[in-house]
């Protein structure tokens, strides 16, 4: 299943959450938004966090490097990391190519209902892209 | 956009191109334009133009111009030879690096011969500042900033001379290496030479302001076949430290000699007095307080610079200047100075924002090309 970029949510440090059901549970799938992988240009290196660590929002959770610089990822909710995409290290080159699907970092128990009001949707997550630094 | 920063006369094709723009040295330039690995992998296996009219162009002339050159210089000038280019230092009296620039003794048609320094953007104030008080003893050197006046484009990969040497009244293909002639393209002045940052052949051009665009199109034409491509400041620099060349503001500056950046090699102090000379003699009979080696992370992630150098028990006894991913090895490297000159190979440590990752130091250049010529 195909995910569709515009029903996503986004932090304004440019992670993108999928907000999913899993038996009963909220949980947030995370990754990072195209816009700051064509940022970030030819990535190199990624750190993942480990399942089973329990993340509060705006904690630094891996960091993503490029050939020009390292940029910390940071939890866009609070929750225990359920779940990490281990195959994504080994092929940051797909991640450009499909930053929604294949490029998804971790799931994560959503652990407070209002981070979620926190995050930008779409269009205002564009908006905040389209305005110079 | 930052008003105070100038723009290239090569600017616009930059911003049609898409480039991505960032300020280096009080100019915008491009960055990349579409990847820095791609810009960086087309040089070394075809060729890719760099706009690098950043850079400072000073012109000298006048009789006593290779004297006065001679003595800011750490290589000889007066006996640089007409088309001849040559690396060369400015220190300041205690040995300390100024900048790192080129010299070329050039001759324009009409027969009048003159002196080109071409130095680093964010130097260029400072070397000019320099210079300018030994006019005094040479009253009829003038000295002349072109930087403003021209464009300066570096054409670098191994295919560089074969798609674009013919396109030069003199045929670059008989242009030797460190060689310089004033010459036309399609009728339009240019200075070419056949010198580089990069590690890989090519030729470097002065132009009018006005010819860069058309230029600039015309050698990226002749290229079009080979894959030429434009290629922005981000790949210039993975070039660069892949060949274990020295950056200004990282592997130089004024509180490194020439001795311990490991450029003994541009320094002639044979009978030569010159600003910094005795300093320099002094650094090599006592032996330098650092030098500069390779570094090869034993890591995914890139050490950059600034990163602590440490010893077993975790002392610091070093610091790296420059660190990159590799695209040629696939892997990172580095650059740093090494506080004890008798420990500079075998495995040492650095800090890896935190983590402490083992390093094998190696020579430089981590990588040559297979043949010079």
């Amino acid at each position: 299943m195909s995910r569709d970029e515009t029903s996503l949510l986004f932090a304004e440090s440019h992670e993108w959450v999928d907000v999913t059901q899993v038996d009963g549970a909220q949980v947030a799938v995370v990754g990072i938004s195209a816009f700051a992988i064509e940022q970030l240009n030819d990535l190199v290196y990624m750190d993942l966090p480990k399942a089973g660590r329990v993340l509060t929002r705006g904690e630094e959770f891996g960091e993503v490097e490029s050939v020009k610089a390292v940029s910390p990822l940071y939890a866009p909710v609070s929750g225990e990391v359920l779940e990490v995409h281990q195959d994504l290290a080994d092929h940051l080159d797909q991640l450009k190519d499909d930053p929604y699907n294949f490029g998804w970092i971790m799931k994560v128990k959503v652990a407070n209902q209002d981070d979620l009001g926190l995050l930008l949707d779409h269009a205002a997550y564009q908006k905040q892209c389209s305005e110079p630094s | 956009m930052n008003s105070l920063l100038q723009t290239t006369p090569l600017d616009a094709w930059h911003r049609a191109a898409g480039a991505r723009m960032v300020p280096f040295a009080g100019f915008e330039m491009p960055i990349y334009y579409r990847s820095i690995v791609a810009e960086h992998q087309a040089c070394r296996q075809s060729g890719v133009l760099f706009d690098v009219s950043h850079m400072g162009r000073l012109r000298l002339e006048g009789d006593g111009a290779a004297e006065l050159l001679d003595a800011v210089l750490t290589r000889r000038v007066t006996d640089l030879g007409l088309g001849r280019t040559r690396y060369s230092l400015v220190c300041n009296q205690e040995g300390g690096i100024l900048d790192d620039v080129l010299v070329s003794h050039l001759q324009i048609p009409s027969g009048k011969q003159y002196y080109l320094l071409v130095v680093n953007a964010s130097n260029r104030a400072k070397i000019v500042q320099w210079i300018t008080p030994h006019l005094e003893r040479f009253p009829f050197v003038t000295m002349t900033d072109r930087t403003e006046l021209t464009a300066m484009i570096a054409v670098q990969g191994p295919s560089v001379l074969a798609a674009c040497g013919r396109f030069f009244k003199f045929d670059a293909n008989r242009l030797r290496y460190y060689h310089s002639v004033v010459t036309e393209h399609l009728g339009k002045p240019v200075i070419v030479s056949r010198t580089g940052y990069t590690g890989e052949d090519g030729l470097e051009l002065i132009v009018r302001r006005e010819d860069a665009v058309r230029v600039w199109e015309n050698m990226l034409l002749a290229g079009r076949d080979a894959g030429f491509i434009a290629a922005g400041l981000g790949a210039r620099d993975t070039l660069r430290t892949e060949a274990g060349m020295p950056l200004y503001g990282h592997e130089l500056s004024e509180s490194i000699t020439p001795i311990e950046a490991g450029l003994k090699f541009a320094c002639n102090l044979d009978g030569r007095e010159f600003v910094g000379s005795e300093a320099l003699r002094r650094v090599i009979a006592n032996g330098p307080g650092r030098v500069r080696v390779g570094l090869v992370p034993n890591s995914k992630r890139v050490v950059r610079e600034g990163a602590a150098v440490l010893d077993r028990v975790g002392n610091t006894i070093g610091e790296v200047t420059s660190g990159c991913p590799s695209p040629t090895l696939s892997h990172p490297i580095a650059m740093a100075y090494i506080d004890d000159p008798n420990r500079a190979s075998g495995e040492v440590f650095v800090d890896l924002r935190g983590e402490k990752v083992p390093a094998e130091m190696t020579p430089l250049p981590f990588y040559q090309r297979s043949s010079s010529t």
